[in-house]
């Protein structure tokens, strides 16, 4: 039996709490209601993918949604598997990613967490995380018959060759001029400037945030990451995610100088590759805290603040495109591996755990040779878990917890 | 003897049972290099102009062992039976490989590819997603102008315009050919089994291709002389629309289930043969712009109800009385455009039934039961 079935008493349990959290819950349900009453206020939609440059829309004060942040709420609420196999019925292969399907069925039936997602008035599509994307709007725009804009960026094999950046800032002038005729009104330079400036400084500070975990004791678990990144997703470059990531980075600030361990006794340091497992984050941070293991960092949130470097904020549009096309998922496993073992070097991490996840090829086609070079270049012990984000189906409980108690064995010895 | 059609249908179906033999005697006879492709928007025309024969690869359904461990069960068996063939030396007549940037699945295979397969020659053409811009046309020209650069650092030698520009002209004739042969099938289906189209088809992947193009000339001829006449069949008129289709057994068994299969939107059929290329003197614009207004592949976008527009021009000419989509499991492009497509046929009253392919077709019993209620239905 695994002591996290054991129900101790735990003194340090409050002082664990993240406080922000409260702020995070009413800044989400303030911009859900913002977004679902857009019509009434005469604000206009739009749905855009999660890897997209929504500061453009925020500086045209377009209310961006991101069906990609419903499909983490519909996987955190277990409402999962009822929504995919109602896109299933639909026609919907089982095999797809299941942001899309349990999103496509949300549109579909009003269902899910919160009843559905806002229409939109148009689409933004950036495929810099995925091919599923594009389809998944060309259903969307089918289905809402609206305009959709695609933002192509190609996938960097080894190097962003030079025709491939022009192509990209030539589409940044065509999204302004597609939101400029959406919006019926020209993009003012002057807000986008400031716009693009609250983005990087959001995005500083959130990479402040991950790096608290670099410290010993880590004062947050990746777990915890994938709940407070919504905001650099989905409301970068605006003042409140400013304040709210100053906010969190002070708590953390706070934890650190008090010694507070997230994961009391912490023993090992991991790294988790891919995205959440939505419906069993709790699940998992038990188990590992069962084995005093914390997953101090991974490659998901880090994703858009990694880009950070190649932005300069006073050349913020070109900058930002094309920082935005050379985002983690969207480079060669040989240029993964540079920055896996950067961040393997930096938290300190002992093991890498690494979410196979059946809905998401690009992030997880790949992640066995990711796994080798990992394994012979850092020597670092390794394990793979196979399941899915948001499709419960896919998650064998009993195996997976096999897996992980043999895996924190062999660290342990 | 054989009639001169019969001759030529024998050899194409022995290239296409059989394609690595094909390559490794070719390789030996001409010293000619081989490079593979997986997907119909590589830019053949320059490999060609190259002097290299470009050799499509279909993947194997037999025993995954190596590549299980380079890629997860939930890949296109494509990609895994592709890299199966690769890693166990079955391909070790090619001299490397060119991907084109098309589905997720494929845009990692490249990079596992590159870094397990061993070959010389790797190229990727990353070519762009939309295909309805201007700045994506240029952008096309700009990666095929790329990708001829490539193949002329990576095989050290020049292309010239000239050569480009006669490789289209064979392609032209390829292509032109290749569409006669599916419009008189469409017309007489008696012509010649479509199994036989298959062969053509697979054989015009991987042959050399002025020997291809000699031979499949020579049989379009011949069968139009044939005394077969314009004969309304009783048998219902079948399209296949899908992927890549590996799977010679399934015309057979439509057949006789009593469907014949009279035209196709199949990155391995038509979507392959369709799309001539202006012969202009500036062969790489004129290669771009038939690889971005040919009949688009669900991996790349043209308009959001493109495809269903050109399936349903294709299914009132060639007078269609249902439509077969045929993917292999693992597919997202395919996929996702399923519902949509089965909506706009349905719209029309066509009917339409999917056969998904794992790593193998099911048993043939089964098939044909599928296939037979569903032309019952019709
Ligand atoms: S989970 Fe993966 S496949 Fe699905 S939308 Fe995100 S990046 Fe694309
Ligand atoms: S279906 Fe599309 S992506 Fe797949 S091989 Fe054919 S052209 Fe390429
Ligand atoms: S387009 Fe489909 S069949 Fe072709 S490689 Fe990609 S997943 Fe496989």
């Amino acid at each position: 039996m695994s002591d996290m079935n054991k129900k101790t008493v735990d003194p340090g349990k409050d002082n664990r709490k993240i406080k922000s959290v409260s702020r995070m819950k009413e800044i989400m349900t303030h911009y859900y209601i913002d977004a679902k009453t857009a019509r009434e206020s005469g604000k206009k939609v739009a749905w855009i993918t999660s890897g997209g440059p929504v500061e453009p829309l925020i500086a045209m004060d377009v209310i961006p949604v991101y069906p990609e942040n419903h499909g983490a709420m519909v996987g955190a609420s277990k409402m999962g598997v009822d929504l995919c196999q109602k896109a299933e019925e639909m026609g919907y292969s089982s095999d797809l990613c299941s942001y899309a399907r349990a999103d496509i069925a949300c549109a579909a039936t009003q269902g899910g967490p919160i009843g559905g997602l806002p229409e939109p008035d148009f689409l933004v599509c950036c495929n810099n995380i995925c091919g599923t994307v594009l389809k998944w709007y060309e259903v969307a725009a089918r289905y809402y018959k609206v305009p959709l804009f695609i933002l192509d960026t190609p996938f960097i094999h080894r190097e962003m060759r030079k025709e491939a950046q022009q192509y990209v800032m030539s589409q940044i002038e065509e999204y302004i001029a597609f939101l400029e005729a959406q919006c019926g009104r020209k993009m003012d330079y002057d807000r986008m400037t400031d716009v693009g400036r609250l983005a990087v400084e959001g995005l500083r500070l959130w990479q402040a945030v991950l790096d608290t975990a670099a410290h010993k004791p880590s004062p947050i678990t990746a777990f915890d990451l994938f709940f407070h990144l919504g905001l650099i997703v989905t409301l970068r470059g605006t003042q409140v995610t400013v304040d709210y990531y100053q906010g969190l980075l002070d708590e953390m600030n706070e934890r650190i100088a008090n010694n507070i361990a997230m994961v009391p006794g912490e023993k090992y340091r991991l790294l988790w590759d891919n995205l959440p497992v939505w419906y069993k984050t709790r699940w998992l941070s038990d188990k590992f805290a069962s084995h005093k293991a914390c997953l101090v960092a991974d490659t998901y949130t880090s994703a858009w603040s990694g880009v950070l470097p190649l932005i300069d904020e006073d050349r913020f549009l070109e900058t930002m495109s094309l920082s935005y096309s050379q985002v983690y998922i969207n480079i060669s496993h040989d240029m993964m591996i540079d920055k896996l073992s950067e961040m393997i070097r930096k938290y300190d991490a002992d093991g890498l755990v690494m979410h196979s996840n059946r809905s998401c090829k690009p992030y997880s086609l790949g992640q066995y040779d990711l796994q080798k070079m990992v394994m012979e270049q850092l020597g670092i012990p390794t394990l793979i878990i196979e399941a899915d984000m948001v499709d419960e189906r896919h998650f064998a409980e009993s195996q997976i917890e096999t897996r992980i108690d043999a895996f924190m064995e062999t660290l342990k010895s | 003897m054989m009639n001169p059609q019969d001759e030529i249908l024998k050899k194409f179906q022995t290239v296409s049972e059989n394609p690595h033999e094909y390559a490794r005697s070719i390789k030996e006879q001409t010293g000619k290099k081989i490079i593979g492709f997986f997907c119909s928007y590589t830019p053949e025309e320059l490999l060609q102009a190259a002097g290299v024969v470009p050799f499509r690869l279909f993947g194997t359904a037999r025993d995954i062992e190596l590549a299980e461990s380079h890629l997860q069960s939930y890949c296109c068996s494509l990609v895994r039976g592709g890299l199966e063939d690769a890693l166990r030396g079955r391909l070790d007549f090619m001299e490397g490989t060119v991907f084109p940037h098309t589905c997720d699945s494929i845009q990692r295979l490249s990079d596992i590819w590159r870094l397990n397969a061993g070959f010389d020659v790797h190229i990727d053409a990353v070519m762009p997603v939309k295909l309805n811009t201007p700045s994506a046309r240029k952008y096309m020209v700009d990666v095929l102008a790329g990708v001829r650069k490539d193949l002329e650092k990576s095989l050290n030698i020049t292309i010239t315009d000239h050569a480009i520009s006669e490789s289209i002209e064979l392609y032209n004739r390829i292509r032109s050919s290749l569409l006669s042969l599916y419009r008189m099938r469409s017309r007489k289906p008696a012509v010649i089994p479509q199994s036989a189209v298959y062969h053509t088809m697979k054989a015009a992947m991987v042959m050399d291709r002025a020997e291809f193009a000699k031979d499949l000339e020579a049989l379009v001829a011949s069968l139009e002389k044939l005394p077969v006449k314009d004969v309304e069949t009783v048998r219902k008129r079948i399209m296949l629309s899908g992927g890549i289709c590996n799977q010679p057994d399934i015309y057979k068994i439509i057949d006789k289930a009593g469907g014949e299969v009279v035209w196709d939107d199949l990155c391995t059929g038509l979507r392959y043969a369709a799309g001539f290329i202006e012969e202009s003197n500036q062969p790489i614009e004129a290669l771009a712009n038939r690889y971005t207004r040919r009949i688009v592949c669900p991996a790349k976008h043209a308009s959001i109800t493109a495809r269903g527009e050109s399936l349903l021009a294709e299914v009132h000419k060639q007078k269609i009385d249902g439509v077969v989509f045929l993917h292999l499991k693992f597919c997202d492009p395919h996929a996702f455009d399923y519902p949509y497509l089965k909506d706009f046929l349905g719209r029309e009253n066509v009917p339409s039934m999917l056969l998904e392919i794992e790593e193998q077709a099911p048993p043939e019993g089964q098939l044909r039961t599928r296939f037979e209620t569903f032309i019952d239905m019709l």
